[in-house]
């Protein structure tokens, strides 16, 4: 099984960490992992702003860079997502398609392809808030969203419960959006931190210590909203976390 | 800013809302919280400024929203609490989602034969004995019901709640005409005596505070000022109003649902407002838009089940109320009336917008929402539901909208009619940016970041090599030269170098030994 890894652009500048331990995770596994050297963004940035045409040369790229592998696998449920339902900027040949469906989100690509059984190395004895990307949840549906009256199920959480001492609290708002929105973030800043504000309020009283999420950008904002008001908690990627970080 | 500066709400009184049985009653329109604190008063947040045509800047005014602490978090308790308590009512019943695809398909159905349903509808209605009109658009309305209360010489009508009837701007256009407008619902009474526009579809001054009612009743009505008990304030408005509900000439109401089989409206309301606007006066009028059309009575028990447990958590209204036939020696008109439905229902990524009960289920929903205030929108439809629907009305004016949201798709999820609100969202933005309707330095900054994104070369450049990564990081973070994102936020830390230089260091050109090494690293990363 040949694995294209994608590391979206803001891990690859803000937290390399990510990308290494989802590197060294999926390896660990058994897998044959290969990072094509020349590859950016997924576009979002563009898409999500509705400039599809400024997404579409990056979106070439995208493919370019990832065709032929049989799974794209990416510590980030937004990328997921925006490749497998938005990146329609360019003309839909096989080739994009094929690229489109083999992209996977780490937690899901563990969860429901290699259905790992135990992460017999890690560890993590700390009480965690775990939270969810909205494109995680609500687009390629990570977990039951708090609005549907269906049967509960939560992969990243099945994933955490085969972590020895974790201890996983619950939020009075499970999945309510901490702000981030990607360019919303910027473009609204004023009401995207006050949801940053009181999603790490929420997380605090709940009493976690870390913050634990499938998405570094969610993690990044409300890292800084955080560290703004003064509130001591810390935030970590799952993908370290699965891997045996300890702290 | 500590977290624990927020304002605090109290629990209300237990003496109040209790039910027949003697129980607390559990369902939102009986659990509105006093703010704790009661010193210093806060100003109410005005909503978003009108500038014509000019694109609304919802962000300033929700940033003037944030900036009253006590409005904005009663505003937000408020709405969590009714959609926390649309979770419990919907999860009660387990056929819950089949309900809403259920109610989606009979619109689907409906909207998709319209002109049958609607001639259908008229055909029902004529034989009832109604006299049935027809409006092209909000003017064509206004100008309708004039009309027909000019006809009468009717002096004061009394109306109930109706988003339509703000669409088509009907309050303003009859403060023209020397006949008086009294609204019947509390708090749209609330807003028409303040002049505001409702801020929301269900709890129009879900928006203001005990105390915000009580200084606009106090400069109203002549109440006490200091007193913003909630039970002598709508006893006042009643004692106020009900007088002029007995002596008015006319009365309209809007509609909920339209039964084409039958021709009769239908009204849903908590208040009873709509009843006593349809059956104390002897000229009766009932304003439909045309998408609230369902083929048979049958199907009204679909769409009763889920629109009050989707607004307010309740299993259904206090009252609902048919409208069918004129009372003996009364007249009653009904004005059906497009305004821009039968342009909407032909855009194809749009269309199943129409199929909005006006539950505001997806505002309550909505983060950006509870944290801005409806009038922060500067349209009739606030929150997702008017973010999809406003820029059909003019979409110079509401192209800002649509980029008012972090399309999280909670709105979606509670919707009782399923329309991908989240989705239209995003199929707005991309309309909007084609025909040039986003600011150009947006337009020009997402440009700028295509044209890095899709050069290796010129991204590496942006983000940097690992000792220069601090000075460019940020700037590359927000693509964005005015960096909004330091304003509120700390900026992250840079880490010093990129994964990509990291593999270029640790994997390139030794591939067969770095997986050994990696593997023993784990742990400590």
């Amino acid at each position: 099984m040949r694995i294209g890894l994608f590391v979206p652009c803001y891990v690859d500048a803000f937290e390399p960490e990510v990308g290494i331990a989802t590197l060294e995770l999926l390896e660990r596994l058994g897998l044959d992992v290969e990072y094509p050297f020349d590859q950016t963004c997924c576009g979002q940035p563009m898409t999500n702003t509705g400039c599809h045409a400024e997404a579409a040369a990056t979106e070439a790229l995208f493919v370019r860079n990832f065709t032929g592998f049989d799974y794209v696998v990416t510590p980030s449920g937004s990328c997921a997502h925006q490749v497998r339902e938005h990146l329609t900027a360019i003309p839909q040949t096989p080739e994009v398609t094929a690229v489109r469906e083999r992209t996977y989100e780490l937690v899901e690509f563990l969860h429901d392809v290699l259905k790992v059984e135990a992460f017999p190395w890690a560890r993590f004895p700390h009480k965690v808030a775990y939270h969810s990307n909205c494109n995680a949840l609500r687009g390629i549906h990570h977990a039951k969203p708090s609005e549907l009256n269906a049967p509960a199920f939560s992969k990243p959480l099945d994933l955490l419960a085969k972590v020895s001492g974790i201890e996983v609290v619950k939020l009075a708002r499970p999945d309510e959006c901490c702000g981030f929105g990607g360019t919303f973030s910027v473009f609204e800043p004023a009401v995207s931190a006050k949801m940053g504000y009181d999603k790490v309020a929420d997380q605090a009283r709940a009493g976690a210590d870390y913050v634990v999420s499938a998405d570094s950008s969610c993690l990044m904002h409300q890292k800084g909203c955080a560290d703004r008001v003064g509130v001591p908690l810390k935030f970590i990627h799952i993908a370290r976390i699965l891997n045996g970080a300890t702290a | 800013m500590s977290i624990e500066d927020q304002p605090r709400l109290s629990e209300p009184p237990a003496e109040s809302a209790r039910g027949q049985d003697g129980r607390p009653l559990q369902h939102a329109e009986a659990a509105t919280k006093p703010v704790a604190v009661k010193a210093p008063r806060e100003a109410q947040p005005r909503g978003a400024k009108i500038r014509g045509d000019r694109p609304i800047d919802q962000a300033e005014a929700a940033e003037r929203f944030l900036a009253a602490p006590l409005h904005q978090a009663a505003h937000d308790a408020r709405l969590w609490d009714l959609r926390t308590k649309r979770d419990t009512a919907a999860f009660g019943i387990p056929e819950w989602e089949e309900l809403r695809e259920l109610a989606s398909a009979i619109k689907t159905h409906t909207l998709s034969r319209l002109d049958h349903y609607l001639e259908q509808f008229e055909a029902a209605a004529k034989a009832n004995g109604v006299h049935v009109h027809w409006a092209a658009d909000g003017a064509d309305h206004n100008r309708i019901v004039h009309g027909i209360l000019k006809d009468h010489g009717a002096r004061s009508l009394i109306k109930s709640k109706s988003m339509l009837t703000e669409e088509c701007g009907f309050r303003h256009y009859m403060a023209t005409t020397g006949i008086e407008v009294i609204e019947t619902d509390l708090g749209e009474r609330i807003q028409q005596l303040d002049d505001e526009e409702p801020s929301h579809v269900v709890v129009p001054a879900v928006h203001k505070t005990r105390f915000d009612v009580a200084e606009v009743f106090a400069r109203t009505m002549g109440t006490d000022p200091e007193n913003d008990d909630a039970k002598y304030l709508a006893e006042s408005q009643r004692m106020h109003t009900r007088p002029l509900i007995l002596e008015a000439d006319a009365g309209l109401t809007g509609c909920n649902f339209a039964i084409a089989e039958t021709g009769t409206v239908v009204t849903c309301t908590n208040e009873g407002n709509a009843d006593l606007s349809g059956n104390v006066p002897k000229l009766q009028i009932h304003s439909i838009g045309i998408e609230k059309l369902i083929p048979r009575i049958e199907h009204l028990g679909v769409f009763l089940r889920l629109l009050s447990r989707s607004a307010l958590g309740s299993p259904i209204t206090q009252y609902t109320s048919h409208f069918r036939a004129p009372r003996k020696g009364t007249e009653m008109h009904m004005v059906l009336v497009d305004n821009g439905r039968s342009e909407r229902l032909g855009m194809e990524e749009f269309w199943t917008s129409l199929k909005c009960i006006r539950c505001g289920a997806c505002m309550n929903t909505c983060p950006v929402y509870r944290r801005s205030g409806g009038l922060s929108y500067g349209a009739t439809y606030s929150g997702p539901i008017g973010l999809i629907i406003d820029p059909t009305f003019n979409k110079r004016k509401y192209s800002t909208l649509p980029f008012s949201s972090t399309m999280n798709g909670s709105c979606t999820n509670v919707c009782p009619v399923k329309i991908n609100i989240h989705e239209q969202i995003f199929a707005w933005r991309k309309v909007l940016a084609e025909e040039h309707q986003i600011p150009l330095l947006k337009q020009g900054m997402m440009k700028a970041a295509g044209q890095v994104l899709s050069r290796p070369a010129a991204y590496r450049a942006a983000i940097g090599a690992a000792d220069s990564a601090l000075k460019v990081l940020p700037r590359f973070a927000v693509y964005n030269p005015l960096n909004t994102w330091g304003k509120a936020r700390e900026m992250p830390d840079s880490p010093g170098r990129s994964f990509h230089s990291w593999y270029k260091q640790n994997r390139m050109g030794k591939k067969a030994g770095a997986k050994t090494s990696a593997a023993k690293k784990d742990g400590a990363s």
